[in-house]
């Protein structure tokens, strides 16, 4: 069975329809990143994932357990997914222990005892140990980046969510996000991910999802999407992020 | 030319003692109930609830359109006519919590509105509940986007108490309109009770000022 199992998904803003039923499948284990062009409806797609959008039709099975943005168990269920945002989204009153502790000790996952040491260790998977007292404010983007996978990795998820993780950040601090990403997957962690970074998907997914007008256009490993695209909007959209 | 001489309001030190500690409750009082009564409003109206926002922006309107005087008035002398008959002081301070309340309403929803709604998603996605987001990833931040428009918001109620002279509460200007009629000494009476009031602004201007020091710690980007 699927760890997450979507079928003909539609979604709406007002009259704009930005899902037209998106079916995709993901296994445990998996790393999957959805590529595509601004305004495809990938970014919708992982939101509808974590229930941060009502949906206007199909299903979304993650465990073999219905979600909604509306469901009962919502919170218990996002205990277990973690999502991280372009533009980091710490809290900035709190310094980095907080940040990546203030979850797993409201939903009594540890004690206040015990937070320092989940900090530590979540905080030394992303490399950021030495801010642990540090105010998100003065962190670069890439260090807040990797705070706030830390502040998921705190939570012990079954599965990740990232959008647009790096697209805020400038060119050179990427590579240090991108390379936590790598440790996560390489340790089994089941991710999904909307990206720009074509390398990336190229180098780590294990599978490819081509997004194009709110449809899953095309979808398979890597070397199949990329090296021999089967549609011309496909093609386009890959020679366009040659640079 | 007159001669200025403050010795006859000398044996008047207690009612000036007396005045300055009603008007200290006074403000107290009604800034405790109107910080409550606004949070209270401002919570409900992001609601979206139609019949409760009318029945708040009305109220928020018919405080902020009207001379605080008469609002003291119509709940000290209209109310009893409908069976609410309050003593001066207890009527003062429903008359100023109403009338801070409709300010702070406006200044708390202000401050819910400066939250950008990723902050509000982020703690959703962590899986805490309605009330954690609200204590633990809200509040902080919007206090302090709003503390300096708070807090001279309290300095405008504790200088607004003296209008509850006009139904006779006795505080710092009820105090020095007594003295002033039985000692005919005008200007030293109003010098002093000017004084009183300037020493009371700064002492709590000091004091929000150095509890904003250590209450709001983080640094911010701008």
């Amino acid at each position: 069975m699927a760890l997450v199992e979507i079928k003909g998904l539609r979604k709406s803003f007002k009259d704009l329809e930005v899902l037209k039923g998106v079916s995709l499948t993901v296994e445990k284990g998996d790393i999957v990143a959805l590529i595509g062009r601004s305004g495809s409806g990938k970014s919708t797609l992982l939101r509808c994932i974590n229930g941060l959008e009502e949906t206007q039709g199909g299903t979304i099975e993650v465990g073999e357990r219905q979600i909604s943005a509306k469901m009962a168990g919502l919170r218990e269920y996002r205990q277990r997914v973690g999502i991280v945002f372009q533009q980091f989204n710490l809290f900035p009153h709190m310094n980095v222990e907080k940040n990546v502790t203030l979850a797993p000790v409201l939903t009594g996952k540890v004690s206040k005892a015990e937070a320092r040491k989940l900090a530590e260790e979540c905080l030394a998977k992303v490399g950021m140990l030495e801010k642990i007292n540090a105010w998100p404010e003065q962190l670069s983007g890439g260090q807040q980046q990797r705070v706030a996978i830390a502040r998921c990795l705190a939570m012990a998820p079954e599965l990740m969510l990232f959008d647009e993780v790096t697209s805020a950040l400038d060119p050179e601090l990427v590579g240090e996000v991108l390379k936590v990403m790598e440790d996560m997957a390489r340790q089994g962690m089941t991710m999904v991910l909307v990206t720009h970074e074509m390398s990336f998907a190229r180098n780590v997914a294990s599978k490819v999802v081509f997004m194009h007008q709110g449809k899953i256009w095309e979808e398979g490993t890597p070397e199949a999407v990329f090296g021999d695209p089967q549609t011309p909007e496909l093609r386009a959209f890959i020679s366009s992020t040659h640079h | 030319m007159n001669q200025f001489n403050f010795r006859p309001l000398f044996r008047y030190e207690d009612a000036f003692i007396e005045g300055i500690l009603t008007t200290l409750k006074l403000a107290f009082q009604a800034g405790a109930a109107g910080l409550i009564l606004g949070l209270v409003c401002a919570l409900l109206l992001g609601r979206g609830n139609r019949a409760i926002n009318l029945i708040i922006r009305s109220y928020i309107e018919l405080i902020r359109n009207t001379p605080p005087v008469i609002q003291i008035f119509i709940i000290f002398f209209v109310f009893p006519t409908i069976g609410v008959r309050l003593p001066p002081f207890e009527a003062s301070v429903v008359a100023l919590t109403l009338y801070f309340g409709a300010f702070v309403t406006e200044i708390v929803r202000s401050g819910l509105a400066s939250i950008p709604r990723s902050q509000l998603e982020a703690g959703h996605c962590l899986g805490i509940t309605n009330l954690q987001v609200f204590l633990h990833v809200v509040m902080l931040p919007a206090l302090r986007n709003i503390y300096p428009s708070l807090t001279s918001q309290f300095i405008l109620l504790l200088l607004g108490t003296s209008v509850a002279s006009f139904i006779s509460t006795e505080e710092l200007f009820h105090t020095a309109a007594f003295v002033d009629s039985r000692t005919f000494r005008s200007f030293e009476v109003y010098a002093l009770i000017s004084a009183i009031y300037v020493s009371l602004v700064i002492a709590f201007r000091l004091f929000f000022f150095a509890f904003g020091k250590l209450a709001f710690r983080w640094p911010t980007a701008r």
